[in-house]
């Protein structure tokens, strides 16, 4: 897990997929795609945008390897390509567990804070 | 174990990390531990035999600070920046570099506390200077983050607690 063993593809796919995670439209076809294939027809269904704007945000999603195209000649149907999201949900997942390490031991502190806030005015 | 899991980490846009997190404790209390070194040095980034001998907090608009983090061998980690906004107990905006960059330029940290019921949500971002820095830092936590992770995971696989399937 050395920061440095990650070769460049690796990092330039990871910023890809965080560029293409952070608009809504692209989640929600993501979460669309997660229980199973669609066409583009289908995926532009529940949105008030052209399709064209919908082959839009598939093109980002594509680029990132997020998507991918599926046999199908005729209906094209895009379907989910589960390692980016993954490596990328798997890094935002050591930061928090980084960070979660950090406010469990100020959990213990805030308790231990908190006593000595009771017991102070009690004496009074 | 009460809070175990409830901390949300989001990347947004292209430059920021957002962090939230419940505290069961009212937000001065939580405030203090974010800027008395006495309560600062005791939860911040010390694990796995980090500890934090240098922590110099002048808690006011253009104040500085300076935390040096150090390990059983000797390793020294230090950070420092500025304070922008000390609103007690609610806000708090500082600039942020480490002594030993590990990303390009400096982050602006902004913390909100925010108190319901005797409850305080943290809301926590990290603004950083480039798409690159920002990715930079969610795809190598600090050192010491690492060093901890591989702490715990020695203590998780000393206890049993993690079973064959994940030993790698």
């Amino acid at each position: 897990m050395q920061p440095g063993s990650y070769g460049r593809a690796t990092s330039a796919q990871l910023d890809a997929t965080f560029a293409a995670l952070a608009d809504p439209t692209r989640r929600a076809i993501l979460a669309r795609l997660a229980s199973g294939e669609a066409s583009v027809t289908e995926l532009a269904a529940p949105f008030e945008i052209s399709q064209p704007a919908i082959s839009k945000h598939l093109k980002v999603l594509e680029r990132a390897g997020l998507i991918s195209r599926g046999r199908d000649a005729q209906r094209r149907p895009r379907r989910l390509e589960a390692r980016p999201l993954a490596e990328a949900t798997g890094w935002l997942e050591n930061y928090r567990r980084l960070w979660e390490g950090n406010f469990q031991r100020l959990d213990a502190l805030l308790d231990e804070l908190k006593a000595k806030k009771k017991r102070g005015r009690g004496k009074r | 174990m009460k809070s175990i899991g409830n901390l949300k980490v989001v990347a947004r846009g292209d430059l920021e990390i957002m962090m939230t997190r419940v505290f069961d404790a009212p937000r001065s209390l939580v405030f203090d531990a974010y800027t008395k070194p006495e309560l600062l040095k005791r939860w911040l980034g010390v694990f796995g035999g980090w500890t934090m001998p240098v922590c110099e907090i002048d808690l006011r608009v253009g104040g500085a600070y300076h935390w040096v983090w150090r390990n059983a061998d000797g390793r020294e980690m230090g950070v420092r920046g500025t304070y922008r906004e000390v609103v007690p107990p609610e806000r708090l905006v500082n600039t942020e570099k480490f002594d030993e960059p590990w990303y390009p330029g400096e982050s602006l940290n902004t913390a909100i506390f925010a108190e319901q019921g005797g409850k305080t949500t943290l809301t926590s971002s990290m603004r950083y200077v480039s798409r690159e820095a920002r990715d930079g830092v969610l795809k190598s936590p600090m050192e010491t983050g690492v060093a901890a992770s591989y702490d715990r995971l020695a203590e998780l696989l000393a206890s049993g607690e993690i079973g064959k399937r994940e030993r790698r």
